[in-house]
């Protein structure tokens, strides 16, 4: 589980988040929605250490990224795995090197089993033969998924996906969607996804976070949304402008 | 000298104090030392062998057009040729030449990591950033240029040797004894010094400009101007100051 209270995050003199306080569940699928500036993305770099709040407290259970050094820090980066919005992908390495790039880093394994984890990974994306392609030979939707094999290579705890659907058709979408929830049941992972996708929201969000200029406006589970649409006029606004009402 | 100069310089020397962490593995990181050694060392051999050939060549023409005097004697040809090759031609032409292809390529491929969020990804991973992607680029840097300097100086000797024998401006004798006679090996030691000091501004400002890029395609190509342009001045900069300080 990871926890966020009061948290306050400022850029110069703008402040883009306001006393944040919210927890993300495990072995569910946390999104966080809203308008694009409302806070989201700066709230998912806090979480994972991209940037450092003002104040407040960022618990991985229990253990606050604030308060951690950096080599702490980075004994916990380690249960973490991210999906970028562009995948970020190493576009020097193959396939197979970017989803071995972490096991290399990290683990004890020898090359064979490396090789092992690698094809497994793949194949849990539903991915095969592409290993020796590099990132820039293969298409968004494929990339996403190489980016998901590449997070899930070690074995995480918390993942945290940044616009999984973003630049990809709604067939794709919803083929990614059901991959990342299938991955987050399967492993009882900590997922976090920051998404404008209404679809994703109805399709696979258990908990659901709406930021509205950068404060928390509404937390909830789907099946509450359509009744905190009627209350909070922002989150009725958000939801009428997709398509999907 | 304005407020940005100190921010800039507090931000360059913290960039390098977090590089000075182990690395998450020892192998990996060995592996990427020799792969930049062999891309900045054998990748620059071509350029620093042609600019130093003909630089030699050049000096030992225009020395000869200079020397409208007979009773100079012609081996002051070789002399000139070989001492000012070691001082200042061999490692400040080569490095200036390096800011350019070193410096530049440096700083695009981090800048290009840093704007599709590669550099994101390592930190997210926990990997210390700086000392994956400039350590073994600064390092190779640092033991790979005085190498290309001592090549760029043989070769710039070469050149000049071979300009004048072959437009019979001076003989081989004439040519070795000047070379020779008052050769000292501090300017040899003076010469690696100055290799090594801007082959350390040429990476580590290069490496700066590029992991702070921000923005697009446009920023990279800015961050790579900057870091030429720096590097040349911190290199024309501290050729003076070691001049001055150890000569």
């Amino acid at each position: 589980m990871i926890e966020l209270r009061n948290v306050n995050k400022s850029f110069d003199d703008k402040q883009v988040l306001f006393d944040i306080n919210a927890e993300f569940l495990s072995g569910k699928n946390n999104l966080i929605i809203g308008a694009s500036g409302g806070g989201k993305s700066v709230m998912m770099k806090c979480m994972v250490g991209l940037e450092r709040p003002e104040s407040g407290h960022i618990e991985f259970d229990k253990r606050d990224m604030l308060s951690l050094d950096e080599q702490e820090l980075r004994e916990v980066r380690r249960e973490i795995g991210m999906l970028f919005q562009g995948t970020a992908l190493f576009d020097s390495l193959t396939i197979e090197q970017n989803i071995e790039f972490p096991l290399r880093m990290f683990s004890k394994m020898n090359a064979a089993e490396r090789r092992d984890r690698v094809n497994f990974c793949l194949k849990r994306v539903n991915l095969e033969n592409i290993n020796k392609k590099f990132p820039s030979e293969i298409s968004g939707g494929m990339k996403k998924r190489v980016g998901i094999a590449r997070a899930i290579a070690l074995d995480i705890k918390y993942l945290f996906c940044d616009e999984p659907n973003s630049g990809l058709d709604p067939i794709t979408s919803r083929l990614i969607d059901a991959l990342i929830d299938e991955i987050t049941k399967e492993y009882g992972i900590t997922n976090i996804i920051n998404s404008h996708d209404m679809k994703t929201v109805f399709d696979i969000g258990d908990h659901i976070l709406f930021m509205y200029k950068g404060a928390k406006r509404w937390e909830g589970s789907r099946q509450d949304l359509s009744h905190a649409q009627k209350e909070i006029k922002e989150l009725d606004e958000f939801i009428k402008a997709s398509y999907f009402h | 000298m304005n407020l940005s100069f100190f921010y800039h310089f507090g931000r360059y020397l913290m960039f390098l104090r977090s590089m000075l962490y182990r690395p998450e593995k020892m192998n990996v990181f060995f592996q990427r030392l020799f792969d930049e050694m062999t891309k900045i060392g054998i990748g620059s051999l071509p350029i620093v062998a042609i600019t130093s050939l003909f630089i030699g060549a050049v000096t030992t023409v225009q020395t000869a057009y200079q020397l409208v005097s007979g009773l100079i004697s012609k081996t002051v040809i070789g002399t000139i040729v070989s001492d000012s090759t070691m001082l200042e031609l061999g490692p400040t032409i080569t490095c200036l030449v390096l800011s350019g292809k070193v410096g530049a390529h440096i700083s695009s491929e981090i800048g290009n990591m840093r704007i599709s969020e590669q550099i994101d990804a390592l930190e997210v991973m926990g990997i210390n950033a700086p000392g994956y992607l400039a350590l073994p680029k600064i390092l190779a840097g640092v033991v790979m240029i005085p190498i290309l300097n001592i090549i760029a100086i043989t070769l710039s000797i070469y050149g000049g040797y071979m300009a004048g024998e072959l437009s019979g401006i001076l003989t081989h004798e004439q040519f070795v004894v000047g070379a020779q006679s008052t050769f000292k090996g501090f300017t040899l030691f003076f010469s690696m010094i100055k290799a090594f000091t801007f082959a350390f501004i040429i990476t580590s400002v290069s490496s700066y400009q590029g992991y702070f890029t921000k923005g697009g395609a446009l920023e990279v190509g800015e961050s790579s101007t900057k870091a030429v342009v720096y590097s040349s001045v911190l290199i024309l900069f501290f050729d003076y100051l070691l001049a001055e300080l150890l000569l």
